[in-house]
């Protein structure tokens, strides 16, 4: 086993060139104009045929864990990033890998002749290897990509529930997005805290960047407004639009008692005569 | 004022005036939340008080017995008429009652308890705005 796959490090490290220049060209015909760089695509495949016959030479297990192959790994890993960024998908990174296989099948073709044994051995190790080393950039593209979504979900919740205060003693929670669990846990919090730290006795929540009102969401605003009450604080939601309006009459959605109010400046100055203030208007309108 | 019984652990009641005061200082349980309710009940009557203020803002864990029970002190007092405000939750704990669908409907809540007496004072001469309902203007 051993031996044979020494003998695919050997074609490899002495037609490299040839190998090279043959996927070079079938790499040329088939790249799509304009996507990448020509040179790009010349300067991975020499990187990574150099790299990998290297590779091979001192670890000829065709298992791509081992310490010989980090400089491969870590070539692969940078190209997946590089063509990532450039809009290529994580398929079309593996294929980039997977299309050697043909120059290098043919290689060893030539190598082989009349030895169907020895070729068959070899070409399957190639395939096995290369498939694994594909899979890889696959792996790599994903695993940086679920890296972003799960950052992104820990700032969009901390960027959607601020908690501001509009009046002495009035609190507003605008809430942009859906509410879920989560989220009504974090506004939860971040209302409460307020209210402690304020004293503030109103709170208006307002719902215009809600965009849809079922059940469960109805649910979720009744626990914060019943919260708040328990601290003493009166809510009152706001922004509640034409459409979610009728959405939570024809799904049946029991607002309790809460006081709602079309728009936030109505809730506020609904507020704002709770706290005994009044608006004046001092110049005309304009 | 409390009863001759041995002063075990109990929740003190202070009189001020027309109001009673009870500040519960000390982790609750069950036996304790049960006496606290007798004791209270009896000395509205007795004191023929017109308010009552709970505070509990050293408690620091509830569960579903002592929210419930809780809720059902201060329904008690009012329907011996006398205005109750339960004052200085904290946040956590006001999380873990709604959490558990208690929503204490009908207590009154105060942050603190300079605002739970200005709400009481302000329900006995009449004055309270009523609480914010979905016809409120």
């Amino acid at each position: 086993m051993a031996e044979h796959t020494s003998k695919l490090a050997t074609i490899l490290r002495e037609h490299e060139s040839r190998i090279l220049a043959d996927w070079i060209g079938l790499l040329a015909s088939a790249a799509r104009s304009g996507t990448l760089d020509k040179a790009d695509i010349e300067e991975n495949a020499r990187a990574f045929v150099r790299l990998l016959a290297d590779a091979m030479r001192t670890d000829a297990s065709g298992e791509i864990d081992g310490p010989a192959w980090a400089k491969v790994r870590e070539m692969l890993a940078a190209l997946s990033a590089s063509r990532a960024r450039a809009g290529s998908t994580p398929s079309a990174t593996a294929s980039f890998i997977f299309s050697f296989k043909q120059p290098l099948f043919n290689r060893l073709r030539e190598e082989y002749r009349s030895d169907a044994e020895g070729l068959g051995r070899d070409v399957w190790i190639a395939t096995v290897l290369l498939d694994k080393l594909g899979l890889f950039t696959t792996e790599v593209s994903q695993r940086s990509r679920e890296d972003i979504i799960i950052r992104q979900q820990r700032e969009l919740l901390e960027l959607s529930t601020p908690v501001v205060t509009l009046w002495e003693g009035i609190l507003g929670v605008p809430l942009i997005g859906t509410l879920d669990s989560e989220r009504t846990q974090v506004v939860m919090e971040n209302l409460l805290q307020r209210i402690v730290d304020t004293g503030a006795s109103l709170a208006i929540i307002d719902i215009t960047g809600v965009p849809t009102v079922d059940t469960l969401v109805a649910q979720h605003l009744l626990k914060t407004v019943g919260a708040a009450r328990l601290m003493g604080a009166e809510c009152i939601v706001s922004g509640i639009r034409p459409q979610i309006a009728q959405t939570i009459v024809h799904l049946g959605v029991d607002l309790g008692n809460i006081a709602t109010k079309a728009t936030l400046a109505d809730a506020l100055v609904l507020a704002l005569a709770r706290t005994g203030a009044t608006v004046t208007r001092t110049a005309p309108r304009a | 004022m409390l009863d001759g019984k041995p002063p075990t652990e109990r929740i003190p009641i202070l009189k001020m005036g027309e109001f009673l005061l009870v500040t519960i200082q000390v982790e609750m349980h069950d036996r304790l939340v049960m006496t606290l309710q007798d004791e209270l009940t009896q000395q509205i009557v007795r004191h023929r008080a017109r308010g009552v203020l709970i505070d509990i803002s050293a408690l620091e864990i509830v569960d579903s017995f002592i929210g419930r029970a809780l809720g059902n002190i201060a329904n008690m007092a009012r329907v011996l008429d006398a205005e109750t405000v339960v004052v200085g939750m904290r946040p956590p704990v006001a999380i873990t009652l709604v959490e558990l669908g208690l929503n204490l409907e009908g207590v009154r809540t105060a942050l603190n308890a300079e605002k739970g007496m200005a709400l009481i004072r302000q329900r006995l001469a009449g004055t309270e705005p009523g609480r914010l309902d979905a016809r409120g203007s």
